[in-house]
């Protein structure tokens, strides 16, 4: 079996190489100096970094995309904490279809779930603004936040709640003393991953902002200037850095709510 | 004597069964009672009704002259020790211990006391800043003991708290916890499968099976006493054997297979002794092999069919009669003893006062 | 209703009303739009088919359909192809790190869509990366290009676009696989080959199939992949809804053509799980 199993790590790591190649060209030609997308590289810079400074739109857009993201992912993840501690606790009738319907924007294309929202907020006479979008958002955002507050509630053991009213406690008071300390690493899991979704999502912001921009917004309008290319390759680096920071934050904590509470036993 | 806990024809349904199928029981104040039956015979339900984690569907419980009905877990005065102990993985054992105590208006050193009292009582002196996940089974158990004596409730509820431990440790704790009752004097209600653990522990026991209880007595009257076959075979083994009641003017006059026709009182009949035909049992100790001689008249010729070496005991297959049944016994490896071989042809004793008649 | 009944549903009507305002309702909207029709800004409400029969009919709408689903039925080919022996290689070599390996598939994908697609754009373009690269390294003396602004280009991208959802539903698939089943089938004679194509990838199923779905189903719908590297030979039906939205002023029919994909994506899946369903039963 070493045989095919030596192919197969040489296949895997050629594999990551296709996954992460891509990616790696933002960092690369940032750094470069040449205006130009192209090899050969012509040296290093940070010149283009230093453009971001300068860029208002910029700033607005950034200032809108934070605004957004914090929004929609606590909203996202409040609703994600009803949802999941209502279908890990309790069993009643339809709760699974219910809870496949609130899934589905997992599955529906993002441009679909956009249109559709496009035109209620049109026929309600509603204004397009950061409030639409962030609506959009958290409606994309919640799914995952229920897959993530489902695992943690999971790992709850149902009698230590028992035990916490047993011993003359309330249902608010366990709720505060027990459940939320024990889930809430999957609480800033859910925020942190919400919050990330948020600032790369492009379809729906770009259906439902009316005057104000988002990030991904303003960096699609800036793909069609060549000059600028390096200027967005930048700004992309800088977002790609931030990204992972955060995803490698919430991974860490979504690890938390499984290993704490694997040891009730 | 003070009934503490009445459970009174209490009846719960989940999806159409009868997990608990009418059951009525009173338990007095400072006893230690154990509920035990095979799984799925309702004894864990009762508890947690008792406790106040389901209601009823019909039926009431009243502890100390109060009805519990609609009154919530944490309002009532039971406190429980869950099976899988339910300790607070967030918290350290001092903290775990004094769970309860936060609503209360005590000081800080009232407090601590009472924490080192009762981690004394089950012997965690000094567990205090341990935390929760780097302790043993055993030693969980023992905060969850703690945790619910601190506040001092009038019944401590506890469901299967040994299940999870190993043998030695189990019959430890067995000793630890009846020590323990005695010496706190609280009522203790135990969830148990294991027959040993409820008869070495309790002052009473409720037998239950499919959601009834069968028998409530004390673990001598269990053993000894057993009301029905199904009862007699669940508390240690019992050997069956068909009978004929003869006559039953003042006493019952018996014919059967294995001892001819001898004479058994009242007190030994279990179930309507009108009828004539019935089962009687005999444990397999109260058999012994080898000291009878032929012509007395309990005494029953046997061939060794199978021996099981126990260390403590032997038990024995005795086939005897044509039909190739069998009779258990059980022997006492005792000193100068030497143990019975595979076919071997012995003489069985009985000791017929301990036979029990069954008309179920 | 018990008590529990009731508390689970206290709690669950809170994202369900979200849901049911933000979902259900702009979705009944938009199916409702599809059936009326609009001159510039005005909206008339008289109900008509009039918007599926141009959808259906039109050439034009019939290319994009067409092209849209061979495009994403390629993507989900290719990709569940590359997919599953990486997701093999992480549930039967991944040893103690698998959930690492897990971590560094996904990391790349939880960053902006949006960079992503138009990193191809700078990648396969004439004066690209790609084609520098190799000029650069004397491979090929003139640039390649065959590799943007058509379909080609698409493929290529959402290929790579949606590699760790292929991977991880067939992953999950594979860890379930009960491990003495191998043993067993190694026992009774089955070499390596077989006890692939005997055990392993039967067992597999359900999560190819799960692969596919997350795959198929989203890419039929994408707007950005084909906007930046499509060129005019590469816009899909996404496009086309969109122009119909903004520039043609006509959102009846741009309700149209999304319920027609949704309608032809939801029918193409359903009959893929019926066709699978053999593997899929529980075991």
């Amino acid at each position: 079996m070493s045989q095919s199993s030596k192919y197969l790590k040489i296949f895997a790591f050629i594999y990551l190489i296709f996954l992460y190649a891509p990616a790696l060209l933002l960092p690369i030609f940032s750094f470069n100096s040449s205006q130009i997308i192209a090899f050969p590289l012509t040296g290093f810079s940070t010149h283009w970094f230093k453009t971001l400074f300068y860029q208002e739109t910029l700033h607005e857009a950034l200032k809108n995309s934070l605004i957004i993201a914090v929004a929609s992912s606590c909203l996202g993840t409040i609703l994600g904490v009803f949802a999941a501690r209502a279908t890990t606790r309790y069993d009643f009738s339809g709760k699974q279809i219910t809870l496949t319907f609130i899934l589905a924007p997992l599955v529906l294309p993002e441009i679909i779930v956009g249109v559709a929202l496009l035109i209620v907020l049109m026929q309600m006479g509603l204004s397009l603004n950061l409030w639409s979008v962030v609506l959009g958002h958290t409606l994309l955002i919640t799914p995952f936040s229920i897959l993530i507050m489902n695992s943690a509630f999971n790992n709850l053991d149902i009698s230590l709640e028992e035990a916490s009213l047993d011993l003359g406690e309330t249902q608010f008071g366990t709720f505060q003393r027990v459940i939320l300390p024990l889930v809430f690493p999957g609480i800033i899991a859910s925020l942190l991953i919400g919050f990330t979704l948020s600032l790369d999502e492009f379809i729906i912001a770009f259906f439902l902002t009316g005057t104000e921009t988002t990030l991904p917004v303003y960096i699609w309008s800036m793909l069609r200037f060549p000059k600028q290319l390096p200027t967005t390759m930048a700004l992309g680096t800088v977002l790609l850095v931030v990204s992972l920071v955060l995803l490698s934050l919430s991974e860490y904590f979504r690890r938390r709510t499984a290993k704490s509470n694997a040891s009730v036993e | 004597m003070n009934k503490l806990v009445q459970v009174k024809n209490i009846y719960k349904t989940f999806a159409g069964l009868n997990a608990v199928d009418g059951v009525s029981l009173e338990i007095d104040q400072g006893q230690f009672f154990s509920l035990l039956g095979p799984s799925g015979c309702g004894k864990t339900t009762l508890l947690r009704l008792i406790a106040g984690f389901e209601k009823p569907s019909s039926g009431e419980v009243v502890i100390d002259n109060l009805h519990m009905e609609g009154v919530v877990p944490n309002q009532r005065p039971t406190n429980m020790v869950f099976q899988n102990y339910a300790i607070f993985p967030h918290l350290n054992v001092e903290q775990n211990v004094a769970y309860g105590l936060h609503k209360k208006r005590l000081s800080k050193v009232e407090k601590t006391k009472m924490i080192n009292e009762v981690l004394d009582l089950v012997g965690l002196s000094g567990f205090n800043h341990r935390a929760a996940s780097a302790m043993s089974g055993g030693q969980k158990q023992r905060v969850a003991l703690a945790r619910a004596l601190i506040l001092k409730p009038k019944v401590l509820l506890l469901d299967e708290p040994l299940s999870a431990l190993d043998k030695k440790l189990r019959e430890q704790m067995q000793l630890e916890l009846r020590n323990l009752q005695r010496a706190v004097g609280i009522t203790f209600i135990l969830v148990t499968h294991d027959q040993e653990e409820a008869l070495t522990m309790s002052d009473k026991v409720a037998v239950m099976f499919d959601g009834q209880v069968a028998q409530v007595a004390t673990p001598r009257e269990l053993y000894e006493k057993p009301i029905s076959q199904k009862v007699a075979s669940f508390i240690g083994a019992m050997n069956f054997i068909d009978g004929k009641v003869i006559d039953s003017k003042n006493v019952f006059t018996v014919e059967s297979e294995l001892w001819g026709t001898f004479t058994m009182t009242r007190s030994q009949m279990f179930g309507n002794p009108s009828k004539t035909v019935m089962t009687l049992g005999i444990r397999p100790e109260r058999i012994s092999i080898g000291t009878a001689s032929k012509t007395d008249a309990a005494s029953v010729s046997g061939i060794i069919k199978d021996a099981a070496y126990y260390g403590e005991t032997t038990n024995y297959k005795i086939q005897y009669g044509t039909k190739g049944a069998t009779l258990n016994v059980s022997e006492q490896n005792s000193f100068g003893q030497m143990g019975y071989q595979i076919g071997e042809e012995v003489q069985l004793k009985t000791d017929l006062e301990s036979l029990i008649g069954f008309f179920d | 209703m018990t008590s529990d009944s009731k508390k689970g549903w206290r709690l669950l009507s809170v994202p369900l009303v979200f849901s049911i305002l933000l979902l259900a309702a702009p979705l009944t909207m938009m199916v409702l739009l599809s059936f009326w029709t609009q001159d510039y800004l005005v909206l008339d409400k008289t109900f008509t088919i009039k918007n599926y029969i141009e959808a259906f009919t039109q050439p034009v709408y019939q290319l994009l359909f067409s092209r849209s689903l061979a495009i994403s039925l390629t993507v989900t080919f290719f990709t569940v192809l590359l997919a599953y022996p990486m997701a093999y290689f992480i549930s039967f070599h991944g040893g103690d790190r698998k959930a690492l390996w897990l971590f560094l598939i996904t990391i790349p994908f939880w960053t902006s869509y949006l960079l992503r697609m138009f990193l191809w754009k700078v990648i396969l373009g004439y004066n690209g990366v790609l084609n520098s690269f190799l000029l650069w390294l004397e491979l090929i003396t003139e640039p390649l290009t065959f590799i943007l602004y058509n379909l080609n280009a698409v493929i290529i991208a959402l290929t790579h676009g949606w590699a760790p959802f292929a991977i991880l539903p067939i992953f999950v698939s594979l860890e379930k696989i009960d491990r003495s089943l191998l043993e067993a089938s190694r026992d009774l004679g089955d070499g390596p080959f077989h006890q692939f194509f005997r055990v392993i990838l039967p067992l597999s199923i359900p999560g190819v199939v799960g692969a596919a779905l997350i795959i198929f189903i989203p890419t039929v719908g994408d707007y950005i992949t084909p906007k930046l590297v499509g060129g005019t030979e590469g816009l899909m039906i996404a496009n086309m809804i969109q122009v119909q939205f903004s520039k043609a002023n006509n959102a009846p029919l741009a309700a149209a053509l999304s319920v027609s994909s949704l309608m032809i994506v939801a029918f193409i899946s359903i009959v893929f799980v019926l066709v699978n369903r053999r593997y899929l039963r529980k075991f």
